[in-house]
């Protein structure tokens, strides 16, 4: 009876997938029109490949990564916003997907890093400095 | 034999290191015997023989393909061609590993051997710190990483070696990377030297700006072949991933530009003492620090760090030790280092620190995005990824402005000079960058911010990097100052490239069937049929390809490699040079209905990116050769006299 479950369950799998699944073309193929694709191929610049070693979807040739590319080319060429669409991809894959930490408290060291670390690099270098004689 | 003699020599080598280290501190006392230093010095020699005869085992074993050696047996095969059967030595950690000290063993070798100007108790001390480094180094390699471990049984055949490094690329990045990488050692030790005997002077600059010099001119060609290598082998186009071991490369590649900077200063001017002790601890470190991150496994995952604790420990380990050690020594030794001379904000000088300042943030912001995410998912669990986005945001505008500023500063006179006088200075090139300014506005407004300013800046700082020979003699400027002007015109040019690329880069991705053609850039390319075809270890499928612009046409052969051991598809790229750019084409699987999948890429002027980089290492060559050669004339000027 298990089996019989088990072998329903691997039955079903594809076709339940396929409903989800973007048209596979679409992994290296353009959209029609030059903008959306543009904002498409500048998204998937800021996506992480979760199976690669620091590689974005969009130079991967990671099966994963070919499957996202179809998935944001298909919800950019629906007209979904590439915001929207990089936030339905974090709550799917976790924060890690994006490339490009967003304001939050796990991020927030991240962003006041360089100006911090600019103004005590300054401070260190007026000590070099000769004030001028007024 | 051979692996058993490999791993005698190197451990003749630890105890040379060890005992150097001993000499060295005899050497370096006020008090010490002139005896010591000749014997430092000819223990230095050997260690670098030692640890070169070690290495050159290595090689040999992979040569002669000895699978009874582990190494070999996992990382070659007897069908690999013999260039990457050797490479293939230095293709894996343990290998990669004994690189690294045998580079820090010559480096140590040639300061020993050839350093005439250090004073003798600073020489002593420099070599006494890069004796101690290399006994680490040589203690990790042999509890923690030996090369020449033995197999109960050889296998039949080996591994293999992973197909992406089967190039030869691997034969050339590595070990150029790693003369700079580990080179820069030697900034390390002449700093801790000096602070050992308190000589932080003008002599001491002198005679650490060279080394320093040799050691960026490498690290900057090793990064500019391996940003050439990703971008032929990986068959996205890109050239630049901010992936942390990239970082790991271009974090001493910064800090060791700011130190060849700051060690002018101190040389030329007595100023900037502290800053150029900082930042040669400060480089080396770097490099342990990006040793430590691709070698302990920490980038796969946190948590392999934690799995094989060995490895990562021990390094972390030698880290906390040498960085630790030396920044301890150098707060015990500020107070008595004098401060070096003030001068004015507006100076070559003034400009000068702000390089150093720009450079040193850029380093911060590289460092704490490459270490923050490992932190916070050790610390809390939590993952986030820190990649192109930040770096380009965070380090982009920092790196933009020290250019604009790079383009200013050796318009500038030492010591003081008049804002006014200045401006009219740089007058010529800020009126052509503003003309570059009007003209992409015009003729392409849609290419984005950071291209923009990168094309702008590249055509103002262009000429004005050149502006330092106006007027002058050209066969009378001394050839230093003309590795000045090559390297900073390099700067420029690989911006160029770089703004290019990103601006007008045209990308195509078509399926064709065989005899169909698609655009991309200018070009029509043509998929003139498909074939199979077989290397030495590998299996492919070609396409014939056509592109044609105007009336001249020329082909191209892109291939999707199938390697057996171990079994892996590789796409090979072929591109074309043309006077204008590259046109990049890849190919990729068959669609179900029989076409094939290619990506073509049309990108102008993006060999920029690599001339500019080579034109940045010629410029530290001819600084290099410059420097020798006066020191030399006026070494005979004193003789004479």
């Amino acid at each position: 009876m298990k089996a019989l479950a088990a072998l329903l369950l691997l039955l079903a799998t594809p076709a339940a997938a396929q409903s989800n699944l973007p048209p596979a073309e679409l992994a290296d193929t353009q959209l029609p029109d030059p903008a959306r694709e543009r904002a498409a191929r500048a998204l998937m610049e800021t996506l992480r490949c979760v199976v690669c070693q620091g590689q974005s979807i969009a130079d991967s040739d990671a099966e994963l990564a070919g499957d996202m590319r179809a998935l944001v080319r298909q919800r950019v060429a629906a007209g979904e916003e590439p915001a929207a669409v990089r936030a339905w991809l974090v709550e799917r894959y976790g924060e890690q997907v994006s490339y490009a930490p967003g304001l939050s408290a796990a991020s927030a060291p991240l962003w006041a890093a360089p100006l911090l670390l600019l103004a005590a690099g300054a401070l260190l270098a007026r000590g070099t400095l000769k004030r001028r004689r007024k | 034999m051979i692996a058993e003699f490999g791993l005698a020599a190197l451990w003749l080598a630890a105890a040379l290191g060890l005992l150097q280290l001993l000499l060295a501190s005899a050497a370096a006392r006020a008090e010490g015997p002139a005896v010591a230093l000749r014997s430092v010095r000819a223990v230095a020699g050997v260690q670098g023989l030692m640890a070169g005869l070690s290495f050159a085992a290595l090689l040999l074993l992979f040569w002669r393909t000895d699978l009874s050696v582990a190494l070999v047996a996992a990382n070659s095969h007897s069908s690999k061609p013999l260039l990457y059967k050797l490479s293939g030595a230095w293709g894996n950690h343990e290998g990669s590993m004994l690189l690294w000290v045998t580079v820090l063993a010559l480096a140590g070798a040639a300061v020993a051997l050839l350093e005439r100007r250090l004073s003798d108790r600073t020489l002593a001390a420099t070599l006494g710190a890069q004796g101690a480094i290399a006994a680490g180094f040589y203690a990790f390699l042999l509890f923690a990483s030996n090369p020449f471990a033995r197999l109960a049984q050889a296998p039949p055949d080996g591994q293999g070696l992973n197909p992406l490094l089967q190039d030869p690329g691997l034969a050339f990045h590595p070990p150029t990377l790693y003369l700079g990488y580990v080179g820069i050692s030697v900034a390390f030790s002449f700093a801790v030297g000096a602070l050992v005997t308190r000589e932080v002077n003008p002599v001491f600059a002198r005679a650490m700006r060279p080394w320093v010099l040799g050691a960026w001119t490498m690290l900057t060609l090793g990064i500019v072949a391996g940003s050439y290598w990703a971008y032929y082998e990986l068959g996205w186009g890109g050239w630049w991933f901010w992936d942390p071991v990239e970082n790991a490369s271009l974090m001493p590649w910064l800090a060791a530009t700011a130190l060849l900077h700051s060690v002018t200063v101190l040389a030329a001017r007595d100023g900037l003492r502290a800053w150029t002790i900082v930042l040669a601890v400060v480089a080396f470190s770097m490099s342990m620090v990006g040793t430590f991150l691709v070698r302990s496994g920490i980038l796969t995952s946190v948590h392999s760090f934690a799995v094989d604790p060995a490895r990562g420990t021990f390094i972390l380990a030698l880290l906390l030790l040498y960085i630790g050690g030396a920044l301890l020594l150098f707060g015990l030794r500020i107070g008595t280092v004098r401060a070096g001379r003030q001068f004015e904000a507006v100076s070559r000088e003034g400009a000068l620190v702000a390089n150093n300042l720009l450079l040193s943030t850029i380093l911060g912001v590289v460092l704490f995005g490459t270490l923050y995410p490992l932190a916070l998912e050790g610390l809390t669990g939590e993952k986030i990824s820190v990649g192109p986005p930040y770096f380009n945001a965070a380090a982009g505008p920092l790196a933009l402005l020290m250019i604009a500023l790079m383009g200013a500063g050796p318009l500038l006179r030492w010591r003081r000079d008049e804002l006014r006088a200045a401006a009219r200075r740089i007058a010529l090139p800020a009126a052509l960058g503003i003309a570059a300014f009007a003209a992409v506005l015009l003729l392409r407004p849609d290419i984005g911010v950071l291209p923009l300013l990168g094309l702008v800046l590249a055509a103002g700082v262009g000429l004005a990097s050149v502006a330092p020979l106006f007027g002058r003699s050209l066969r009378r400027t001394p050839l230093f100052t003309w590795g000045m002007v090559v390297s900073h015109l390099g700067i420029a040019v690989a911006l160029a490239g770089a703004a290019a690329d990103a601006a007008f880069t045209s990308e195509t991705l078509v399926a064709l069937r065989p005899g169909q053609a698609a655009d991309v850039g200018p070009y029509r390319v043509r998929l003139d049929g498909v074939r199979p075809i077989a290397g030495p270890n590998w299996t492919a499928v070609e396409a014939r390809l056509s592109a044609t612009r105007g009336d001249g046409g020329f082909a191209l052969a892109p291939q999707s490699r199938a390697f057996s051991s171990p079994p892996t598809e590789t796409a090979e790229a072929a591109i074309s040079t043309r006077l204008d750019g590259q046109l990049y084409t890849v190919l990729g699987r068959p669609t179900e209905d029989g076409r094939w999948q290619l990506r073509l890429w049309w990108k102008p002027w993006v060999t920029l990116i690599w001339l500019g980089g080579a034109l940045v290492a010629l410029g530290g060559a001819l600084t290099l050769v410059g420097r020798w050669r006066r020191e030399r004339r006026s070494a005979e000027r004193l003789a004479w006299a």
